[in-house]
Parts: structure tokens; sequence; C-alpha cells
């Protein structure tokens, strides 16, 4: 069979006005693919390697949409815009790290199109396997990016097995930073995650990015008020300034008093198949003054054992800076 | 007052902000189809087998074009098509069915078998004993005294050795060379000689409007719609690859979505539209998406080089020694790397030097002019070693630049050719001034936490004009004068603003004329090729030309009709008049056409092309005509200027890189259109900000595959990595060559932007070179943090 990209092949669409709905229809066919914003699935429809026969797109379905109030925190639906997000006054004035790292996810126009649910579930921008490559995580039975000769300036320094790939969503390591909960829903009900629990790396599942099976909706992504008001940092190092993944990013929040660092919560992405929360680093720097001394242990501590592949060496450095930076309290 | 110098409104901007401006893709026919590619998976294979019955079988599907039914060139020639794919990407047939949902399921339904073939993707590896050759004729085509011949050029192993013991490129025996003056003595009379390896990678054209086209047949003929930069070349290139006469072909082209020489004359791809359409009887659109795009759109050759210059003490470059390995594809043969001898000859002037070079056959996709070809790697991978030779010895940057620069008397190149002219102290003065170099120069180094400004200067000439083409001119009897014009438009303006020179010359305002530009029934004059800078310079004068040509009919015209001498007769204000009173354009237009002769374009100059000749009589007896060649003297090889300064914030923590500021200085000669010279000096420098830090071109060395294949991943430059403001200045010297003293510019401001910004960036780096373009994160991480560099020495796709 010939080969051609770059042009979508038509399938069946769905437009549920409700979860229910959308679960019903997700129940009753196979080969489905749930669409948020689209920027993720269509580059897979059109380049006919996800090539699902039903697709069910949710920008109708209104109660996964909006922003409020829920306890002492907040409550996001999946579907809210990336825009909204950045926009949201709570967002900004109480959790600013998670509208700081959504407001560097790609372009303006793909922040008015892109969801959070989305941008939090996208899959890996693996060249190989974007490709349509047939490796492991695309059932196959090899890794084409970690070879001694392949290219992987952009994969993984750490939680590599036998997949190499990096996820690429900018508000996951702000998410595990904030200690947000993940709400699921499918067929048999709701479960919540603990957003560090709701990534999977390939140890788990070498074809899945986060815990949601076919049948699974991310409907909210609940945000405790654990940590409003800390003194956030997020930093993303990318090539160039819109339109582009991140090398590395840093999440962090983190409450002081006196100058002394009080707890902490630490995420890095771009270098492992998953976010990776730092929970090591934040036990060593509790009760430390927040420095430079801090930030270099701090960041030395989280890229301990780094494993890098031919081409992204640098990666190990960039990692061990961001973290550094956040952990001494930079003007990010 | 003049139209040359001031800023007017071009003829097409009503239409592109209003959106009525129509591009290839946005043409329509009655009983349209599509068409889609089938492209080669493999970096170089042969198909074996081709069995199509199930696609053909398909409703709507209308019909397949195949290689064999293309014209098939010589080698190193490209086809439109090919049964031997020679890159990942390369078209292997065309399929046509009622719409693209259609075709593209079809394509899937071809079973093909492809023969897997030998492949080159890094030039170095082809030359290694035992090593790939990227086409079945061999890796290196040379002119030997009988003519073309091709070979397998393997170098000994022992010069890979001997370059990895001395951490340098390996340099066995060159394809090219030439030389002048004593290098030995010129070292040895340098105080302070460097050497270095340095790498430029390939860069994808990526214009924003992709390659499509939509083609038709009515009568045996063939119209045309497609993108080019150059709409009269186009037209000729189209009927010659068709085997047409250019009478037999319409070519409409108004409006082109970029090109940057990857559309110099259209694109390959337009025969397989118009072939299809005439084989299934449909009109045929085919509309080329970012993929296929980034496949057959071309590509700047990538250089692997070694230099060593020598320095005295005062700044003065002694001896240049240049070699470079150039990968450029699978066909053709591109000269950029001649060029960037050349160049670095010509903006250095060192006593004696030494270009040594060849240029690979690999398969990756073809190669093609792109803005300043050649001249923008070369001057960004030496301008930060001259910084390193300024720092060394004690010298200010800019003056290590004047006190090498050429004058309008120096010559360079193997054959020792001369300019028109070289204001380049001039508009580094004017640039320099602008940018406050003085002022600026003291940020070098400062450091603000973890940042470090460092502050660059890159200077960038490249041709800037050919001469020896035709204006066409009519001034029908509405009193206007249609200005005909062969040249594209690809949003440089040149259309328009070539076309002053002749309303200036015939004093009327802009208004008064009309340009027709984009479409061969409007009937074109023989014209440049819009690349190279060329137009600016060679269409000025033939519209001068043309003008002058022009003019004299007016006043012969009036003096038949009105009495007197005509030299007595004024051309002012859309009126001659003189001793027997005064007639408007309009009055002149009907007396042409009731003159008949050479005033109505039935008698027409020996000395003008052809085509010019065919235009000219199908608009015979519509006006008073003027048509002239441009025969005006042109001594020496025109060159343009662009220095370019640049201000950047490095993170020594993460190897980030801000461009904060920017000036662009031309020596352009006569500024024709202030608002499109900043136009050209910011837009092509932006292009080089990209060459220097973002933009990428990456190929798995195992499987040949490339992986910048998308804008994403390919990374040119985005609104966010330019700096909020940038300034530009020019030097507006004439050229004392050409009549209006105007010299192209498109060019050099690429080399001039990516100069600065790798000049800028070594000197945030405390005078460090890192030799490699581009200069990304991750590279400049690495030289911070001393560790190992994310590739190896001489390493081209990563």
């Amino acid at each position: 069979m010939a080969v051609i990209r770059d042009m979508m092949p038509a399938f069946e669409l769905f437009q549920p006005t409700s979860v229910d709905e959308a679960l019903d229809v997700l129940e009753r066919h196979d080969n489905t693919w749930v669409l948020a914003g689209g920027l993720d699935s269509m580059d897979w429809f059109k380049d006919r390697i996800k090539r699902p026969d039903v697709v069910v797109e949710l920008g109708s379905v209104s109660e996964l949409t909006g922003i409020r109030a829920s306890g002492d925190g907040l409550e996001i639906g999946a579907m809210t815009s990336l825009r909204d997000v950045v926009a949201n006054e709570d967002v900004r004035s109480r959790f600013g790290l998670l509208a700081d790292a959504a407001a560097q996810v790609a372009t303006p126009q793909i922040r008015n199109q892109g969801t959070l649910g989305g941008n939090l579930i996208q899959d890996t921008r693996c060249w190989y396997y974007r490709g349509g490559w047939p490796c492991y995580r695309a059932g196959g039975n090899i890794c084409y990016a970690g070879t001694p000769r392949s290219m992987n300036r952009e994969h993984a320094v750490t939680g590599q097995s036998r997949c190499v790939a990096v996820n690429g969503a900018d508000t996951a390591g702000a998410l595990v930073a904030l200690g947000a909960q993940m709400l699921v829903r499918s067929a048999g009900g709701e479960r919540v995650y603990e957003a560090e629990d709701f990534f999977v790396g390939p140890e788990i599942d070498i074809e899945r990015m986060t815990v949601l099976e076919p049948g699974d909706l991310l409907t909210h992504v609940h945000i405790p008020g654990d940590w409003a008001g800390a003194r956030f940092y997020w930093e993303k190092v990318r090539d160039r300034k819109s339109w582009d993944w991140a090398l590395a990013s840093v999440a962090a929040a983190i409450v002081e008093s006196n100058g002394t660092i009080e707890r902490a919560r630490i995420a890095i992405n771009g270098v492992a198949p998953t976010p990776v929360r730092l929970t090591d680093v934040e036990d060593l720097i509790q009760g430390m003054p927040a420095n430079d001394d801090t930030g270099m242990a701090a960041g030395e501590l989280a890229t301990r054992g780094f494993k890098p592949l031919r081409h992204n060496d640098y990666k190990v450095p960039l990692a061990r800076n961001l973290v550094r930076r956040a952990v001494r309290g930079d003007m990010a | 007052m003049a139209l040359i110098g001031q800023d007017i409104s071009p003829p097409d901007l009503r239409a592109k902000v209003t959106g009525r401006a129509r591009y290839a893709e946005d043409f329509r026919a009655e009983g349209m189809v599509f068409a889609k590619l089938l492209l080669s998976p493999m970096p170089h294979a042969r198909v074996r087998s081709l069995d199509a019955s199930r696609a053909l079988a398909m409703p709507g599907v209308l019909g397949i074009l195949r290689a064999s039914e293309v014209n098939q060139p010589d080698a190193p020639g490209e086809a439109a098509l090919t049964d031997e794919p020679k890159y990942v990407g390369e078209p292997i047939l065309a399929l046509a069915a009622v719409d693209e949902t259609t075709a593209a399921d079809a394509i899937e339904l071809i079973d093909i078998d492809l023969e897997p073939l030998p492949f080159a993707i890094d030039p170095l590896d082809s030359l290694r004993p035992g090593g790939p050759d990227a086409r079945l004729e061999g890796n290196v085509r040379r002119f030997g005294e009988s003519g073309p011949e091709w070979d397998s050029l393997k170098w000994p192993q022992s010069e890979f050795d001997a370059a990895e013991a001395e951490g340098r490129l390996p340099m066995g025996p060159p394809e090219d060379e030439w030389s002048h003056g004593d290098l030995d003595a010129a070292f040895a009379d340098a105080d302070y000689v460097l050497e270095d390896t340095i790498v430029h990678q390939s860069l994808t054209h990526h214009p924003m409007e992709p390659r499509s086209s939509m083609a038709y047949w009515e009568d045996g003929r063939c119209y045309l719609y497609g993108s080019t930069q150059s709409t009269q070349r186009t037209h000729q290139a189209l009927a010659g690859q068709l085997g047409l006469e250019p009478d037999d072909v319409v070519f409409v082209g108004q409006y082109c979505g970029g090109g940057f020489g990857s559309k110099i004359a259209g694109a390959t791809i337009y025969q397989v539209t118009a072939l299809l359409a005439r084989k299934i009887q449909r009109p045929v659109m085919m509309r080329i998406n970012r993929y296929e795009e980034n496949y057959i759109g071309r590509a700047r050759p990538g250089f692997q080089a070694w230099t060593k210059m020598g320095f005295r003490s005062d700044g003065k470059i002694t001896g240049i020694d240049l070699y470079i390995v150039q990968d450029h594809g699978p066909y053709g043969r591109s000269g950029d790397y001649n060029t960037a001898g050349a160049v670095t000859d010509l903006m250095y002037q060192p006593d004696a030097m030494r270009f040594r070079g060849l240029t690979l056959y690999t398969n990756t996709p073809p190669r093609a002019a792109q803005r300043a070809p050649g001249g923008a790697q070369i001057v960004a991978m030496l301008e930060p070693l001259v910084d390193k030779a300024a720092r060394e010895l004690g010298i200010d940057r800019v003056e290590i630049r004047k006190i090498n620069a050429p004058t309008h008397d120096s010559e360079f190149g193997p054959q020792r050719a001369t300019t028109t002219s070289a204001f380049v102290r001039e508009a580094i003065d004017a640039g320099a001034a602008q940018f406050d170099w003085a002022g600026k120069q003291a940020l070098s180094g400062q450091r603000n936490g973890t940042k470090v400004t460092g502050v660059g200067v890159g200077l960038s000439p490249y041709v800037g004009g050919s001469s020896g083409f035709d204006g066409l001119l009519l001034i029908r009897p509405d009193g206007k004068l249609y200005i005909h014009q062969g040249i594209g438009n690809l949003g440089t303006h040149s259309m328009a603003d070539t076309a002053r020179a002749a309303a200036d010359e015939l004093g009327l305002e802009w208004d008064d004329c009309a340009v027709i530009w984009g479409d061969s029934s409007q009937h074109h004059p023989y014209s440049a090729v819009q690349a190279g800078s060329q137009t600016i310079h060679a269409h000025t004068r033939a519209n001068y030309a043309a003008a002058l040509d022009m003019k004299r009919k007016l006043q012969e015209v009036a003096a038949a009709a009105l009495g007197g001498a005509a030299s007595a007769y004024r051309v002012e204000g859309a009126r001659v008049t003189g001793p027997g009173g005064s007639m408007g354009f309009a009055q002149a237009a009907e007396r042409a056409i009731a003159m008949g002769g050479e005033y109505s374009g039935q008698e027409l100059p020996e000395d003008i092309n052809n085509y010019t000749r065919g235009s000219a009589t199908q608009l015979a007896g519509q006006g008073l005509m003027g048509v002239a060649r441009d025969n005006f003297s042109h001594e020496g090889s025109t060159w343009s200027w662009v220095v370019g300064f640049a201000v950047v914030e490095l993170d020594t923590e993460t190897g980030d890189v801000v461009l904060v500021d920017y000036t662009g200085s031309a020596d352009c000669g006569v500024v024709v259109h202030p608002r499109s010279l900043a136009a050209q000096i910011h837009g092509g420098s932006v292009q080089g900000f990209g060459q220097a830090r973002s933009q990428k071109w990456v190929y798995d060395p195992k499987w040949g595959v490339p992986f910048a294949h998308r804008l994403y991943t390919a990374r040119p430059p985005g609104i966010l990595d330019v700096p909020l403001s940038m300034d530009w200045a020019a030097a507006g010297e004439p050229d004392p060559q050409t009549p209006i003293g105007a010299k192209g510019i498109g060019e050099p401001p690429v080399g001039a932007g990516s100069a600065a910004v790798t000049s800028a960036i070594a000197d945030a780096l405390g005078g460090r070179c890192l030799c490699r373009i581009p200069l990304t994160t991750d590279v400049i991480l690495a030289e911070l943090e001393g560790r190992a560099q994310p590739h190896a020495l001489t390493e081209i796709h990563s």
C-alpha cells in the first residue's frame, strides 16, 4: 500500500451535547477517538496514521467548559480553552503557575482553539513515532530514537523504558506542582487521579501517555487551595519563542517564611515520558534558605542518574539549571 | 516631483489587504478536478512494479500520470515524476479524482514495489572509501576536456584519519580550485592566524504559499495558474517543458506568496498539472500541502568548511585559505560554494587567497538558489572569526571590517573581477551611526543576573543587478501609460518600483500609470528572472530605455502634427508641448495609431528579444509604443551590501538567546522606494535570524529520512524571535554604471541578519566562536557547561 500524508481521510463524526451522550457513543462504537481542540488529533488524522472510524467531538458539551470555585480551590472543565485559562482572574491571582504555563503553549491562535484537557493528554512529539514508524509505542518491537545513531536531541534523559519519547504538555508540570486532581468518567463511573499519577510512562503502558483508556473522558481538573498564592516559578526553554514545545521546563510552587523554604512542590517536563515530580528535591530543600546554594543542590539532585542519549546531553545541565533557578527564586 | 525616492502604494496593495488577490489555489474552472502526488518513502529506490488498477477502479478516479509521460531530462536534470526517486518525498506519480479525499484514498490503493538503492545523506560519508554514491552514475560530475563526466569520488582513509587526529574537516583533492597571490607569504606576513572547521546546515525555503497550480486546455492551448517569482521566464520555461510554442501557453501568476529563490521560473511540478489535465481532458487543480512543499520546495545547500585566515596587527587580512564541501541534493549543480569563495575574496580583500571545494550529490531534496545563495552561508560562518581576530588584535570590530572592505577599484575572485561601485564604508558608517555602535559597544559583556549582553556586526555583499533586457510601454488613447512588466510579484514591489523609471522620464504622476503584470496573455517583454536581486537594476534600466524611445516618438508625433522640430518639444505633465502648440498623451496615442510604423509598434527595433517582439506585435496598433533593449553600458559586476548590527541577551544558565536590537544598513545605490527597502532589509534579516538560531534540517543517517519536514519541526523564526523595533539606514550613493543608480537589495540582508546574530552570540560568549550554524540553545549550553556538543565536528544534518 502506498503511503500518502497530510490529507485527512473520512470518518463518522459525533457531536454530543452531554458527557453521558458522549460516553454512550464511545460505548457503542469501536475504534473511536475523542476530539477536543483538534490540534494533536488533526495531525494524526491528516497523516493517516491514527485512523479512527468514529470521532466524538466535545465542543458542544457545555458541562466540560468553564472555571468555577470548588471548595478552597478551582475546578476547570477539560474543554476550557487555554486562552480562557490564561485570562481567568482566579487562575491568575491564585494559581498563576498554570496561567504562566498555559500562556506559553504554542501561539495565540492555538491557545484559542486548544483546550486544557487536550494539552494535558496530547501525544508525544517523538518524530519517529509521529512519522508512523512501527516503534514500541506504535505497537512494534523497536525504538528507533534510542539507537546510537538516532536523532534524539529532543528526547528523554530520564524515565526511559524501551521508549525515549517525552511528554510535551506545558500545563502538565504546572498541575503536578499545584497538586491537582484529574476527574475521569467512563460508562463505569467517575475516577479521580492525582495529577502525577495521571501520566503513565512506558514501563506501565508504552502505548499511552496517560491513564485514559478507550471509553474514558477527562472531564475536569481540580486544583486544591493548598498552593494558592505560593511563590510560583515557571520557565520553558525552547528553540524559538512561539509555536514550540519545551526542550525542558520547570514548574514550582514554593512556600517560604522568613527566607526559608517551608514546603515546595516541583515538577520538570520535556525530559521524560511523563512530567517528573521531584519529591526528593522537595524534601531536601525543606527548611533551607531559598538561595543559589540550595538551588544548585536541588538541581544536582534532580538530575542525578539522568542518562542522556547521543544528542541530548545538554538536557542534563538545562534541567539542573531550571530547577536551580526555580528554587533560588529568580524572576521568571 | 519625481516618483523615484518616494513611498507609493503598489498597485496590488488593495487586493492583498481586502483578500481579493487571487493566488494559484484560488482559481476555479468548470469541471475542475483535483490531483494528489505519490511521494517516495525511500531516499533512493527504483520502482520495480506498480499496479494502479485498484485505484483506477475506484469511483471518482479519473486517471494517473507516470514518469514515462513527462519530460525526462538527461542526468543530472530533474524530471517532474520519476521511477528512480533520489530523495524521500520525490514525486513518483500523480493521480486525479473528483476530490482530494478520493484522490488520497486511491493513492493508498496503489500497489508499489520499490527496490532500495544505496543512498548518501552526508557528503563526507559519500567520500569515504567504500562510501555510498547518491546516484547510480556517481557522486560528482565534473567538466573535463571531453565534456561533463561522472565519477565516484573517494578520498583515502588516511585523509579521514588525519582529519580526525587533527580535529578538522577532511580535505582530499578538491574538484574546484583557484587562488591569487602568494598564500605562504601572506600567512608568514600575518601577526595572527586562525584556523577553524565550520558547518552550515541546509535550509528549506518554506514560502508561505506552496507551489500549487491549476491547469486546463482549450483548443490545444494550455492555461496554467501558478505561483512564480518571474512571470515571463516561467511562461517561456513552461512552454519549453511542455514542448509548446509560448503562444500556445497562457501563464497566470499575479501574486506569489514567497519564493526566496525556490520559484525563480515557477516549478517543475507545474508540468504534472498541465499534462494530467491534457490526459484526462479536465481542468486539474494540484494543491501542494506543507508536507509536499517541504520536499519539492527546494533548499539552500549546506557547507562543511575549513578556513585559515591571517591578520596583520593593524587588522589587514593578509591571507585566506578556504575549503568547502557542499551538499546539493540529487539534481543539477548548485554554485553556492563557488559564490561563497568569491564573496569571501570580495569582502575581505586578502593579499592572497586560495579557494578549494567540491559539490556532492546526496539523497536529500533538490537544492536551488535561496536568497543570497552561497553568500548568506559564508558570511554567517566567517564574520565571527573576524571578530575573534579583532578581539585578539585589540581593534574595533566595525573598524576591522572597514579596513578590509573593498573600494570601487578592488578586484576579487578567480577572474579578478571588479565591481561597478562599492560604498561599503558609507553603508557601515550610516548603520553604525543609526545603531549607535559606539554606545552599544559599551553593553558588550554586561551582565544582568544570568544574562550577558552580546553585540554583533555582520557584513554581507551580494550580486545586485544584471542588464540587457527589454522594456515595453504603451500609451493608449485613454492617455494612460501602460508599463508591461515581465518580472514577477513576490511581494518586493519590483513590478511597481521599476516602472517608476519610465513614469519619471515621461513626467507622469503615478495615477497616470498602469502596471501590467502577471498574465502572459497581457504581453510581457523579455525580462530578467526575479532572482539574485536583479530586477531593480535590470528593469529600471529597461523601462528607462523604453521611456527614452517613447519620449522621442512623442516628440516626433507632436512635431508631425503641430509643426516644428521634434527636439523642440518637451514632454511633461502628460503633455507634449513645443513651438506648434501642445497635445495630450491621449491625442498623441491616437496620432501614433494613425501614423503606424514604429510609432504604434508595427515596426520594431532590431535588437529586442524575440519574446518581446512577439508581445509587441500583439500590442501593435493599440497606442503609442515605447520599446527598447537596455543597451546602457555596464562595466564590472554589480554588488550590493548590507551590514547588520545586533544586540543579544544570552542566558548563561539555559543557552537561550533573545535578540533585543537590530539595525540593517545598505549600499544599494539610489533608494527607489524607502518603505519597500525597509521591508527588504528587515524581512531578509529576519530570515537570517532563523538561519542563525532556530531553523533546522534533520536527517536520520541510518534510514535517510528527514524529520524537520513540518514548520513546527523546521522552526523558521516567529514574530516573538524578532526585536520589537528594527531600524534601517542606507548609504544612498548612486551606482555610476546604471542610469537610475539603483542596485538590488533582496539578497544581502539575509547574511547580514545571520552574521550579526552569530557575531553577537560569539561576543556574548566572550569571543568564543562555536563554528556552527544554527547556533541553537543546546549548542550554546553545551559550550557554556563545558560538555560534549550534541553533534560531531562535521556532522551536518543534526
